[in-house]
């Protein structure tokens, strides 16, 4: 695609663990990506709310705390009640398998856990927005 | 002598010419970048410099060790880092952890807890019980400690924005106990600099929280002397991607920066430099950790005795609790991790810890369960009776690596925080965004090596194997927010309101006129005022830090 893909990277919860988010963040804009992360502690409101302000395509989450369960599929549940469920929203930390399942069911489009590469973040994002203007993919 | 060591250089070179001609050596490098050569020989150690340089244990400057006889004396404290869902199931872990033969409690608190929220609070959701014990009020701390004497026990306390606070509850809990406050012996962390740039746990902005280190400082060295006021961390700041020369040097700049701000609240260095406490990484590089422990030893000795003048050897000294490293923990083929943290526990033993925390194999996963705990445990345990490390005091020293090591790691370690000075301290470092950005490059630096294979993890980018993962992890009970919800709600229908409204009105006219404030969280919390209401009228006056939002 032409435009550059915008990416809201967020730490929804209270953990302060940003060390995974900030290097993905390094590596999405390496990739040629505009990213803006919103610091730690954002609630899902603030989170959905930065996103449409910021009219962005992609919502990165990240989350050690184990609350993700609670908060990320309300991140996407505030996504469709705006209308912006065309935004890919993707999800890294600490999440044990069972509850990925869930999540994926409640509208996170895929999650990363601890030694995903970035490279492999990098394509997932890429891929999902090629597909999407060649139409082969749901969106 | 100097014959000798040029006849030793001579050899040295001849011996490295000879194999240099069949085959380069592969290079290596330390831990923060610099070379390391193919081999050590008396030429890298010159034992005439032994006295000044090193000398012995228990005496400045304290290289081999702060106590004369070490583990010979009394071996380490073995302290699991635990606490999780409600007081009462935490109670019953640390029941265990000391049956198992555990000599130390380690409070690990939920995240509301340490950034003081109530259990109920909105932002709490999904939160209460996760990561630590909930603890809403003293009647929670009552219960945390229920059947355990805290006059026989040392206990720990991860906990920094409202370390006071909780430390108000331990004082009310002894009391209860029938414990006098100068019979308490254990930590709080209470060292907010590494929150802005590491653990990410803070309130307020950083003049008031270290005003509220310094109120700590000034009522215990008067009230409860045996208490370690402020556990200065270097290991959140490792966590977070820096190397062990920046780890050591960011830390101590931290405690400059306390140290003068208790000094110019007007506390003499020695009433209060001797509770100075440390919570330090130790990493997978055997050596390098040895060494740095070493090197750590002696720079603080020189910090205190020269720049700060201190006179009582005690606050010369550097007492360390250490931690293996949570982020070496690698989630695949998880069994691994038991192997790392036994290497990292060995490092720690041979750098002269006083207090150690092996992490559990099952932690890049999930909260541990019992069995993986006892693990951890047991390996302290097989360290300490059957391995023959603790037999004679710093077996390291002397190796013409590991002193080479601990001279350069000392030397790097000094510049860094002759940097920081340069700066402006501490403070300004981190509002500068220096130490986050230092942290950062480093982060993405090994980032990129994990990447291209030019760091080796056994299982993450090398020898992986396709697995069904099998291990079975620890759940949290949901039911257990509920609970802890529905008892916060009952304790605020029973108290005596009036009371309570006194005392958080006294707390916040102490914050107003910046006295000192310990006597009246003492107040507040005994009259069950929560931790998230006296937090409030905190951060009403103080005002809250936000969060950074560079990458």
């Amino acid at each position: 695609m032409s435009a550059k893909i915008r990416v809201l990277a967020a730490k929804p919860g209270l953990d302060g663990h940003d060390r995974g988010i900030k290097v993905v963040c390094n590596a999405l804009r390496n990739a040629g990506m505009e990213v803006i992360y919103t610091g730690l502690r954002q609630t899902p409101h603030q989170i959905v709310s930065a996103a449409l302000q910021e009219d962005v395509d992609v919502i990165a989450l990240s989350i050690l705390s184990g609350a993700h369960n609670t908060l990320l599929p309300k991140v996407a549940d505030m996504l469709r009640e705006k209308h912006a469920e065309h935004v890919l929203v993707i999800a890294g930390g600490i999440i044990p398998r069972e509850d990925i399942t869930l999540l994926k069911e409640k509208g996170i489009h895929e999650v990363f856990g601890p030694g995903t590469t970035t490279r492999e973040i990098v394509a997932f994002i890429q891929n999902h927005f090629t597909q999407e203007k060649t139409g082969k993919v749901d969106g | 002598m100097e014959n000798k060591l040029k006849e030793i250089r001579d050899e040295a070179k001849q011996w490295a010419d000879g194999l240099l001609s069949k085959k380069p050596f592969p290079k290596h490098y330390t831990d923060w970048g610099a070379p390391i050569k193919p081999l050590y020989t008396p030429e890298d150690f010159n034992e005439l410099e032994y006295l000044e340089g090193v000398g012995f244990p228990g005496e400045y400057p304290f290289t081999r060790g702060i106590h004369p006889s070490m583990y010979l004396g009394r071996t380490w404290t073995m302290r699991q880092y635990s606490g999780f869902g409600t007081p009462e199931e935490t109670n019953k872990r640390y029941k265990y952890l000391l049956e198992q033969g555990q000599t130390g409690l380690s409070i690990a608190f939920d995240l509301p807890t340490q950034i003081g929220y109530d259990s109920d609070h909105p932002v709490s959701e999904g939160e209460v019980g996760k990561v630590g014990v909930a603890i809403d009020s003293l009647q929670d701390m009552e219960t945390l400690f229920q059947d355990l004497p805290l006059d026989k026990l040392s206990t720990s306390m991860t906990i920094n924005a409202p370390a006071a606070i909780l430390l108000a509850m331990y004082i009310a809990v002894g009391e209860k106990q029938g414990v006098r406050p100068s019979k308490l012996r254990g930590t709080i962390q209470n060292d907010i600099l590494k929150e802005y740039t590491a653990r990410g746990t803070y309130i307020f902005p950083p003049r008031p929280s270290i005003k509220l280190i310094t109120d700590t400082f000034a009522f215990c060295s008067n009230n409860v002397p045996e208490w370690n006021t402020v556990n200065v961390g270097g290991y959140h700041l490792r966590e977070a991607g820096c190397s062990a020369v920046q780890e050591i040097a960011f830390a101590f700049s931290n405690a400059i920066a306390y140290i003068e701000a208790a000094l110019e609240a007007g506390l003499g260095i020695d009433s209060f430099a001797p509770r100075i406490s440390w919570i330090f990484n130790t990493h997978n590089k055997i050596f390098e950790e040895v060494a740095k422990y070493r090197a750590a030893r002696k720079v603080w000795a020189d910090l205190l005795r020269f720049r700060f003048k201190a006179k009582d050897p005690r606050s010369w000294m550097l007492r360390f609790h250490t931690q293996t490293s949570g982020v070496s923990l690698i989630a695949q083929q998880p069994e691994n991790n038991i192997i790392r943290v036994a290497y990292q526990a060995l490092a720690a033993i041979l750098g002269g810890a006083q207090s150690l925390a092996v992490c559990s194999f099952d932690e890049a996963l999930a909260i541990p369960t019992e069995k993986s705990v006892r693990l951890s445990l047991r390996t302290q345990q097989i360290l300490e009776h059957e391995a023959g490390v603790t037999d004679t005091v710093d077996p390291l020293g002397g190796s013409y690596y590991i002193e080479s090591l601990t001279k350069k790691m000392e030397k790097e370690i000094t510049e860094l925080i002759a940097k920081i000075d340069d700066m402006g301290g501490a403070v300004a470092a981190i509002e500068k965004g220096f130490v986050q950005k230092e942290i950062q490059a480093r982060a993405n630096a090994i980032q990129r090596e994990i990447e291209e294979k030019s760091r080796i993890l056994v299982g993450l980018n090398e020898f992986k194997v396709e697995e069904e993962l099998d291990v079975s992890l620890f759940k949290s009970d949901p039911e257990q927010a509920k609970n802890q919800i529905e008892r916060l709600h009952r304790l605020r229908k029973t108290r005596d309101e009036t009371k309570c409204n006194t005392a958080l009105l006294a707390v916040r006219k102490a914050a107003e006129r910046d006295e000192n404030l310990m006597p009246h969280f003492i107040e507040a919390v005994k009259a069950y005022a929560t931790l998230g209401e006296i937090c409030d009228v905190l951060r009403d006056v103080f005002g809250e830090y936000h969060p950074d939002r560079t990458f």
